[in-house]
């Protein structure tokens, strides 16, 4: 029977297959200004667009600084206990060590993250994941995606999770992963979540080399705003301020005061019994204010290796504090109190 | 005979973990099934980014049946026994069995059992879903909803559909029918993610085969790796350039592509400035991309071959683009970095691109790096007489040796340290010998790793490895078990190659020895210096944290006599503040213990302050020695620090001798050899150790040295007995008087006429001549066992001669321990 594999010369076969049906193209009759391959708005609206039809409730960014979508509430509390969820929505990530003064064209200490969590993961993920690239323009039947293994783990908030870095053509345009654990607590249901790289994902669809040369509004001639436009000053200034100015006294400071905040809500949000808790989010606002915090301080070279070790364990102890914390709300799934 | 295809599809699997789950799904399955009597043909296992397959091929419709007959209780025996026997043999009454009649039991009972085999389906339908549940990932998720639920499936990835199916090659196969978490077990696949639509309906292997290659799918791992090959040579060839090839990257490829379609790219020649090993790197690490070289001049071309999963509309144009700019980029990076290199390089001198180290920990308690790049340059200019190399060049490679470490290419790719050492070196117009240090002072690498052999580099080479074992010696970090976080055993084998194959004469106790030192200067000693340490044990103040004792760096050095463990004063130090404490604090001998035990322990931590200070000042009497000889003087002044260090270098030149036994034999050595040698004491010098090993082989393939090897079991054999039973030792003071026969004078003459020579010869490491010398003891020895009787019936008389039998034991023993030979 063996004898059957037979090392078969390939079929060359090209191009027989009709389009995918159901993958939404781009429609033509948009103004480029609403065009996800004209212009980085018109990305982010085809975003929108997509997931608000799979269901998503599309949301704003969170009001606070953060270094990733993941810590966004919409993710990291409610990735946690039974409730369904879907939510989509651009964040803006500060990752302050990674400022070149607006001298590197591919690197950002300020990104657009859009970031999708869907709970529980639904059965055809991969398929609802690249039915959108298809809707902002990369054509799948001329396109190289691949599904490199990629495991997620953010140390800093106790989570983990199983999935891949999205490949597109060689680069990486997306991260999928399917949450196994955040905040130290088992994720009951997993939750799947999409992050793409807004920038270079734009950058890829406009053809364009440099970040700064993207066209934003998707404009012409007068009307035309550049990413440099919006962002290249704001990268200059805050460069400066993330490697040479920022107050380490101060920052250190306020590390301490959003530990120390984050401890007295978390004590003060239960109730007698420990069943409830009523100021989980709160709380975690406090949290995210130290790990940024934290992240400044790192930028500013005032951390030592050891160090480092330890602060990012006490942020993983709020972290853990809150996810438990919410747990006990009735959007964490609690009982309704009796 | 019937076939089973069975297919796991999922989403996509990490290549690194394919071909290993292809070997255990078939191990797994195939043992199952023969464990429960399904002996099969052939199978044969598969494996995709979406897919694990297996077919298994000849395999019987159903189990054997079974017939089994067991005994019972004897005719008679009590109803309670006989109500088990029913029970445990499955009888509805005991009529169903047979009596039988045993001559010493008498008539007893037996029951005839048939168990018809269930069909092979029924099994597989048992045992597959108990495979899937327990399928060893390394690693394994659960997703969905069902994930809410604790015993949920968990697997690589999420798991989508399964096709099971069973049945002769002749007919239609059935499903083989089960369900795992949800999943039902079927016959339909998908193909390709991209280039198939539809769902795919399958009946066995062959059909299987061939829809999945229709539907853009090449299952056989193996097939995709030779297609790529053979199509990237190809098109290697095509542009007449050669493929750089590279098993790993094949391996990870055939893992990312169900359907590979091979292309080629290009990049800006200009990139071609930088290093051809680091452009590879950069394609390899980054894009998963092959690079090709010019058969001309061996040089990299500015071309690329990419594998991508895809036969796309446009004929791969986008793709190939899409790539190119990614390339583009980072290869834009790694011209940025080498040319940064450059530039630093050139405007900043050696020295302050070293103190950067300086903030970088090596150990937590061996220091910063740039505390171990100061011993190794100080201990390579040891060694560099030794190896034939020149002090000065010696100890300035060494310093060069790390420098890459800090530089932006290694940053970023760590697989290219060494080798751009170099190539900076050989920019920075250094002495050759330098350069070439840099790059293969990490040598070797294992067993198979090249040996360097130009003196400077052997040098470093050996340094590098030496204070990497003894700063983990020293803090007892040594490697256990299966563990060796450090890689102690490759760095310990490297010494041993490095020496064995350069034939480096190094006297490697001492060398280990300098080595301790030299990390007691720099690196263990606290920045505000020994003795502060023992602020922590100051009895006055109880409140202050109990020391850990063990976690000090130091105690190995401190404590090697055992001062600390003398009774009280170990409780007295490191229990100061103690409630616990067993004895008073308050009685007046507690307090003389502690105070002794403190002013030692002051003592001690100042005198490891004196070795450090040795290399800040110079010795105003001893102006020429160099600071690590003076150090290494005032360390034999002091008894306890004296035997510390030699204790610690004893230990570690035990670690050596198992690493060079190990070597011999793999080498070809016979084991009992390199064993008699060993057994011999003070083998410190591992070239010795080689060479003696080697001329003891050849002595024994003569006459002369099989007949002596004999003749000397004989003695040590009649030895062993006597000595036993006497209860003594009948080394030394053989009594000329007392010889009477000629046989065991004469004996006695060679013993006493050859010793000396013997000695001689071995101190000149004169093994031949020690051998063919040794030689001439065989005719005596044989004689004196043809005619002379060593148990005497005179008392005297059997003392002296075993006095004899023990003088050959020992000038034996000059050459190796003759005991441990076989034959």
């Amino acid at each position: 029977m063996f004898a059957l594999i037979r090392a078969g010369a390939r079929l060359r076969l090209r191009a027989i297959f009709p389009p995918t049906a159901g993958f939404p193209m781009i429609d033509p009759t948009l103004p480029p200004h609403m065009r996800p391959d004209k212009s980085f708005q018109g990305l982010i609206l085809a975003l929108h667009a997509f997931w608000a039809d799979k269901g998503c409730v599309v949301l704003q960014p969170y009001d606070m600084e953060v270094g990733a979508g993941t810590f966004h509430p919409a993710t990291t509390l409610r990735a946690l206990g039974p409730l369904p969820w879907k939510a989509a929505y651009v964040q803006p990530s500060r990752r302050p060590k990674d400022g070149r003064y607006g001298e590197n064209p591919n690197r950002l200490q300020h990104y657009y993250q859009y970031q999708v969590i869907l709970k529980p993961s639904p059965a055809d993920l991969q398929d609802l994941y690249l039915a959108s690239l298809d809707a902002i323009g990369i054509d799948l039947k001329l396109h190289d995606v691949r599904f490199v293994e990629d495991d997620w783990e953010s140390p800093t908030l106790g989570a983990w999770g199983l999935g891949w870095e999205c490949w597109c053509d060689g680069m990486e345009v997306s991260q999928f992963t399917y949450f196994q654990q955040v905040a130290g607590i088992e994720c009951s249901p997993v939750s799947g979540e999409l992050t793409y790289g807004l920038e270079r994902l734009a950058m890829y669809v406009q053809g364009v080399e440099n970040v700064y040369d993207l066209n934003f509004n998707g404009r012409e001639g007068d009307e035309k705003v550049t990413y440099g436009d919006v962002f290249l000053q704001a990268e200059q200034e805050y460069s400066r301020h993330n490697f040479e100015h920022a107050d380490t006294a101060m920052l250190l400071e306020q590390f301490r005061m959003a530990e120390s905040a984050a401890a007295k809500y978390l004590a003060a949000g239960w109730n007698d019994d420990k069943s409830r808790h009523l100021m989980a989010q709160p709380a975690y606002d406090q949290c995210i204010k130290a790990s940024h915090v934290f992240n400044l301080l790192d930028a500013r070279g005032v951390i030592s290796v050891t160090e480092r070790q330890s602060y990012i364990l006490r942020v993983r102890e709020l972290a853990k504090a809150c996810g438990a914390a919410w747990l006990a709300t009735a959007a964490g799934g609690a009982p309704s109190a009796a | 005979m019937p076939d089973l295809l069975l297919e796991l599809f999922c989403e996509e699997i990490p290549a690194r973990m394919q071909a290993q789950a292809a070997d255990t799904l078939r191990k797994l399955v195939t043992d199952a099934l023969v464990e429960r009597g399904l002996v099969y043909e052939g199978a044969k296992a598969f494996v995709t980014p979406r897919r694990l397959a297996l077919a298994v091929h000849g395999l019987p419709a159903s189990q054997p049946d079974v017939h089994e007959e067991r005994k019972g209780p004897r005719v008679g025996a009590p109803d309670g026994a006989i109500q088990g026997f029913l029970k445990a043999s499955g009888l509805a009454s005991i009529d169903q069995a047979k009596i039988e009649n045993d001559p010493k039991k008498g008539e007893f009972y037996v029951a005839h059992i048939h168990k018809h085999g269930r069909p092979t389906p029924e099994v597989i339908a048992e045992i597959v879903p108990a495979i899937i549940r327990s399928f060893p990932w390394p690693k394994s998720m659960r997703w969905g909803r069902n994930s809410v639920n604790p015993n949920t499936l968990r697997w690589v990835r999420p798991l989508q559909s399964i096709i099971a199916t069973f049945g002769p090659e002749t007919e239609e196969p059935e499903v083989v029918p089960f369900e795992v978490d949800g999943i039902r077990s079927g016959d339909v696949t998908r193909g390709h993610r991209f280039l198939s639509q539809g769902t795919i309906r399958v009946r066995r292997l062959d059909d299987w085969l061939t829809k999945l290659e229709a539907a853009f799918v090449v299952a056989d791992r193996e097939r995709r790796k030779d297609i790529i090959l053979n199509d990237a040579k190809d098109l290697a060839l095509a542009q007449g350039l050669e493929l750089v090839e590279d098993a790993g990257l094949l391996d990870e490829i055939a893992g990312l592509v169900e359907w590979p379609v091979v292309l080629t790219g290009s990049f800006d020649p200009a990139f071609l400035d930088v290093p051809d090993e680091v452009i590879r790197a950069t394609i390899r690490a980054n894009q998963k991309c092959f690079v090709l070289k010019d058969p001309a001049t061996g040089r990299l071309a500015n071309r690329f071959i990419l594998v991508s999963n895809l036969e796309a509309t446009d004929g791969g144009k986008a793709i190939i683009a899409g790539n190119e700019r990614v390339i583009r980029a980072r290869l834009s990076d790694a011209k940025f970095f080498w040319e940064t290199d450059k530039k630093t390089n050139a405007t900043v001198p050696l020295e302050e691109r070293l103190a950067k180290f300086g903030n970088v920990t090596f150990q937590e308690k061996l220091g910063s790096q740039l505390e171990r790049i100061q011993r190794i340059a100080r201990l390579a200019r040891e060694l560099a007489p030794m190896v034939g190399a020149d002090p000065d060049l010696a100890e300035q490679a060494a310093l060069y040796a790390k420098s890459d470490l800090r530089t932006e290419v290694v940053g970023e790719f760590p697989e290219v340290q060494g080798l751009m050492g170099r190539y900076y070196a050989e920019l920075e117009g250094l002495d050759p010998a330098i350069a070439l240090a840099a790059e293969e002072h990490y040598k070797p690498q294992g067993p198979t790793d090249r040996v360097p052999t130009a003196p400077v580099s052997v040098a470093v080479a050996l340094a590098d490895k030496l204070d990497t074992l003894t700063g983990f010696w020293a803090i007892d970090e040594k490697p256990t078990g299966s563990k060796d976080p450090y890689a102690l055993r490759r760095a310990a084998l490297g010494v041993v190659r490095l020496i064995t194959t350069t034939g480096a004469s190094i006297n490697l106790r001492d060398a280990v020895k300098r080595s301790i030192v030299l990390h007691v200067i720099h690196g263990m000693r606290p920045s505000n210096g020994y003795p502060s340490i023992a602020a922590y044990y100051d009895c006055q103040h109880e409140e202050q944290p109990k020391p850990d004792w063990n976690a000090t760096p130091y105690s190995l050095l401190l404590n090697a006599d055992g001062f600390l463990d003398a009774k009280g004063s170990d409780a007295a130090i490191c229990q100061a503040g103690n409630p616990d404490l067993g004895s008073d604090p308050e009685s007046a001998s507690t307090g003389e213990l502690r105070y002794a035990a403190y002013t030692e322990l002051t003592n001690r931590l100042e005198t490891l302050d004196s070795v450090y200070i040795c290399s800040v000042f110079d010795d105003l009497d001893n102006p020429t020695a160099s600071y690590l000889e003076v150090a290494c003087l005032f360390v034999a002044q002091h008894s306890w620090l004296d035997k510390a260090v030699n204790d610690l270098a004893t230990d570690l030149l035990s670690f050596f001798a198992d690493r060079l036994k190990v070597h011999l034999r793999e080498a070809g050595a016979r084991h009992d050899l390199v064993d008699a040698v060993f057994a011999l004491e003070g083998q410190d010098d591992l070239l010795l150790v080689t060479k003696r090993v080697e001329a003891l082989g050849r002595f024994l393939a003569t006459e002369d040295g099989r007949n002596l090897l004999a003749g000397t079991k004989r003695a040590a054999n009649i030895l062993r007995i006597e000595e036993k039973k006497d209860g003594v030792s009948y080394d030394g003071g053989v009594d000329v008087v007392l010889l009477h026969e000629p046989e065991e004078r004469a004996l006695a003459d060679a013993i006493a006429a050859l010793g000396p020579k013997i000695e001689a010869a071995l101190a000149r490491e004169d093994f031949e001549g020690a051998m063919g010398l040794i030689a001439g003891l065989r005719a005596p020895v044989d004689a004196f066992f043809d005619k002379v009787t060593v148990n005497a019936a005179d008392a005297g008389l059997r003392v002296n001669r075993l006095r004899l039998l023990a003088d050959i034991r020992a000038i034996t023993r000059q050459i190796a321990d003759f005991d441990r030979i076989e034959g």
